[in-house]
């Protein structure tokens, strides 16, 4: 658990602070910061902290939020009184009503809250009443044990991992989302904007959504790199500024909630469906990716021709080898294969570059950034992910390679921007064309089922190969217009 | 250390200071504020008005008893540490007219001659009120942190900070201006153990940026390839 990390705080000498000041105001000696909370000196002081902001900013309601093993948000509210038995004891849960989580013989779960991920929520209605907040669990067994069908565990182990072998793992992800009006027309999906490029209305309520998501997210502690963008008619796109992996699963988690919740409150649905319109492009999750070690890029190495590092060319190659069997967890829907097409701007061919953007790596020029910004850009996830999967197989991934020196391929030229053909068996391998395809994949690979442990991986296989069953028993529109009258 | 002034201190008064227990600096002009001031600060100030005439070497033209000097300090120890240093003030019976209009520079007087046990009292008195009883609250500009409640205001808007953005920012404000490296916070704040890297001092500083508020971000400043500090420099 991340608060008992604090115990070898250095605890602070109490000593007055002074020194002019814009608005010349005093200072007062600080109290050692280890003290826990005199009235229960057990309680640690995270909890502590906890406790007191749910008092002081009176929150009614406290959700407590985990994610199933599909990357479906789970939620359920506590009381204020009932938060310290959280804190102590973790509130119990019957697990077999959650995606993924049920085992024989063992329903009971127990989540525990995070004290360092509680945030307010943004009002609703802006009147500051019926306040709430929310946290993070991890999960355990009853028996106190760590979950292993929990995403957030399955991160966290990977994390430590990298860890033991001194690196943390930074992303940022850039998040693309649809906006479409409330109701499908004969089923299909209507964008916001479309064929009203001059309706001010529209034009306003897009506008709105913006500020709104934006200001919501920096008030939950989710730093925005680049404002919106809009690629294809009603997409948007929101680059997220770096974080640990752990905080920036629970930070896309949080995203996708609040972009949905502004939306309808404007009476408009927001959709991170990989595909959702034919013809157009889809929507990704290029993620940036750096490891540190020491505090130092360990992506970067200035004295090298290309200022790469080693480190940052064993990452990119392990991600390259082992990109057709991680597919599955970074683009899990029937759907994602729809957006992994050539001509819309995704990435089909397994390669890299610096100056290649068809490429599923890229290396982006850091120009005058400095080495801090050296990274590397997977640009495969599409943010139906399992973020927390997602991240915790490109780690492995990486790592793999770096750990067995695996040697990085050639990059792909500037002048190739076909997507079928990039020229010569390095690049010879493709994403998998399908969600079938994908599973097939990851079933044979040691490095998935080590990364995400026997029960997920199990039960993800088993949940996914449903999926595609049922898509198969369908007949669609494609197969009627082409079929039907022709054959 | 208590600051006091004039620089040439009566014997009966560094007879009782010493006695008292009470560590003390000579204080002779208002530079001496800053530039002698302890590492721990001062605790509090004590000015003779117009000293022991035949002792001090009054640096003013005007005036036998040099108050203008002993005033000119106490208005600096306002400046240099507000209302938190508490500042008694030694004036004689036919002097009194000296405290007319100057109630913000003082905050107790004792008559001269003193008695020890009256200025002791007074002194106690003084110790005890600076600490704000049992209130510890540290304010820098717009910034207001309850130590107690974890409540920190920004112009008077509570900030909904997770506990280490709190962490974070109690810690710089508890030394305005100074610099901090990465490193030094991590290890401060954090922890050695917390496996976020030095970058995790950048994401922190981030958010508490966002969370300030546009008007207020520049609260914390960003010191190119050294780290951060909370305001300005420490010295002016």
């Amino acid at each position: 658990m991340a608060h008992s990390m604090r115990q070898g705080h250095a605890p602070l000498r109490a000593q007055p602070a002074f020194g002019p000041d814009r608005k010349g105001k005093a200072t007062v000696t600080i109290p050692s910061p280890t003290i826990p909370n005199p009235a229960n000196p057990a309680r640690e002081r995270p909890q502590d902290y906890v406790l007191r902001r749910v008092t002081e900013r009176r929150v009614r309601l406290i959700r407590l939020w985990f994610t199933d093993v599909a990357g479906q948000l789970k939620s359920f509210a506590i009381s204020p009184a009932e938060l310290e038995a959280a804190f102590e004891q973790g509130m119990v849960f019957d697990g077999s009503s959650i995606e993924g989580f049920s085992r024989v013989a063992e329903a009971d779960m127990v989540a525990l809250p995070d004290p360092e991920t509680f945030e307010l929520m943004p009002a609703r209605n802006g009147n500051g009443e019926d306040i709430s907040a929310r946290m993070f669990c991890d999960i355990t067994g009853a028996d106190g044990a760590p979950f292993d069908g929990d995403p957030r565990g399955v991160l966290r182990r990977v994390m430590d991992r990298a860890r033991a072998a001194g690196y943390t793992f930074y992303v940022a992800p850039e998040m693309e989302y649809f906006l479409f009006e409330p109701d499908r027309v004969d089923g299909r999906p209507v964008p916001l904007d479309a064929g009203s490029y001059f309706d001010l209305t529209t034009a306003d309520i897009a506008s709105d959504i913006r500020h709104r998501t934006l200001s919501a997210l920096e008030t939950m502690g989710i730093p925005v790199e680049y404002s919106f963008h809009e690629d294809a008619p009603s997409q948007h796109e929101i680059d997220l500024r770096y974080a640990d992996a752990l905080t920036m699963a629970d930070s896309v988690m949080t995203f996708r909630l609040l972009v949905r919740e502004i939306a309808f409150e404007h009476g408009v649905h927001a959709t991170f469906m990989p595909k959702p319109l034919a013809g157009v492009q889809g929507s990704g999750m290029h993620t940036h990716m750096s490891l540190f070690a020491d505090g130092r890029n360990a992506f970067s190495d200035p004295s090298s021709a290309d200022g790469l590092s080693d480190v940052a060319r064993g990452f990119v190659a392990g991600l390259l080898s082992h990109a057709r069997e991680i597919t599955a967890v970074t683009n899990q829907l029937v759907n994602s294969y729809k957006r992994l097409i050539a001509g819309y701007e995704a990435p089909v061919a397994i390669s890299w570059a610096r100056s290649n953007r068809a490429a599923l790596i890229r290396v982006p020029p850091t120009r005058n950034e400095g080495e801090e910004a050296t990274r590397v850009e997977y640009r495969a996830p599409d943010p139906a992910c399992n973020p927390y999967l997602a991240f915790a197989v490109i780690l492995a991934a990486g790592l793999k390679g770096i750990e067995e020196g695996y040697e990085l391929p050639p990059e792909t030229p500037p002048s190739i921007t076909g997507y079928s053909d990039h020229g010569g068996p390095a690049y010879g391998h493709h994403l998998p064309a399908s969600l079938d395809e994908a599973l097939d994949e990851m079933e044979g690979s040691a490095l998935v089922a080590e990364t995400l442990g026997q029960h997920l991986f199990r039960w993800f296989l088993r949940n996914k190969r449903r999926e595609w069953s049922s898509y198969q028993t369908q007949v669609t529109q494609f197969e009627l217009d082409n079929y039907f009258a022709a054959v | 250390m208590y600051a006091v002034h004039p620089a040439a201190v009566s014997t009966e008064l560094a007879q009782f200071l010493d006695l008292g227990g009470y560590a003390w600096k000579p204080v002779a002009t208002t530079a001496d504020i800053t530039a002698g001031a302890p590492p721990e600060g001062w605790a509090g100030a004590i000015i003779r008005l117009g000293g022991h005439d035949a002792h001090s070497e009054s640096q003013n033209s005007e005036g036998a008893g040099g108050t203008d000097v002993a005033w000119a300090v106490a208005r600096a120890l306002r400046e240099h540490a507000a209302a938190t240093l508490p500042v008694l003030v030694l004036v004689r019976g036919n002097a009194l007219d000296e405290l007319t209009m100057r109630d913000e520079l003082f905050d107790d007087f004792c008559l001269d001659p003193f008695h020890p046990r009256e200025l002791e009292a007074r002194l106690a008195h003084l110790a005890a009120a600076s600490n704000g009883g049992s209130t510890e609250i540290i304010e820098y500009g717009p910034l207001r942190i309850n130590l107690d409640t974890y409540e920190a205001v920004v112009d008077e808007r509570p900030l909904d900070l997770t506990y280490m953005e709190y962490e974070l920012l109690r810690f710089l404000a508890s030394q305005p201006g100074r610099v901090f490296t990465r490193e030094a916070l991590l290890n401060q704040v954090w922890g050695y153990e917390y496996y976020g890297g030095a970058r995790t001092v950048d994401v922190h500083v981030r958010r508490l940026r966002a969370k300030l508020g546009e008007e207020n971000a520049d609260l914390i400043q960003t010191v190119r390839s050294v780290g951060y500090r909370l305001g300005t420099y420490r010295w002016r």
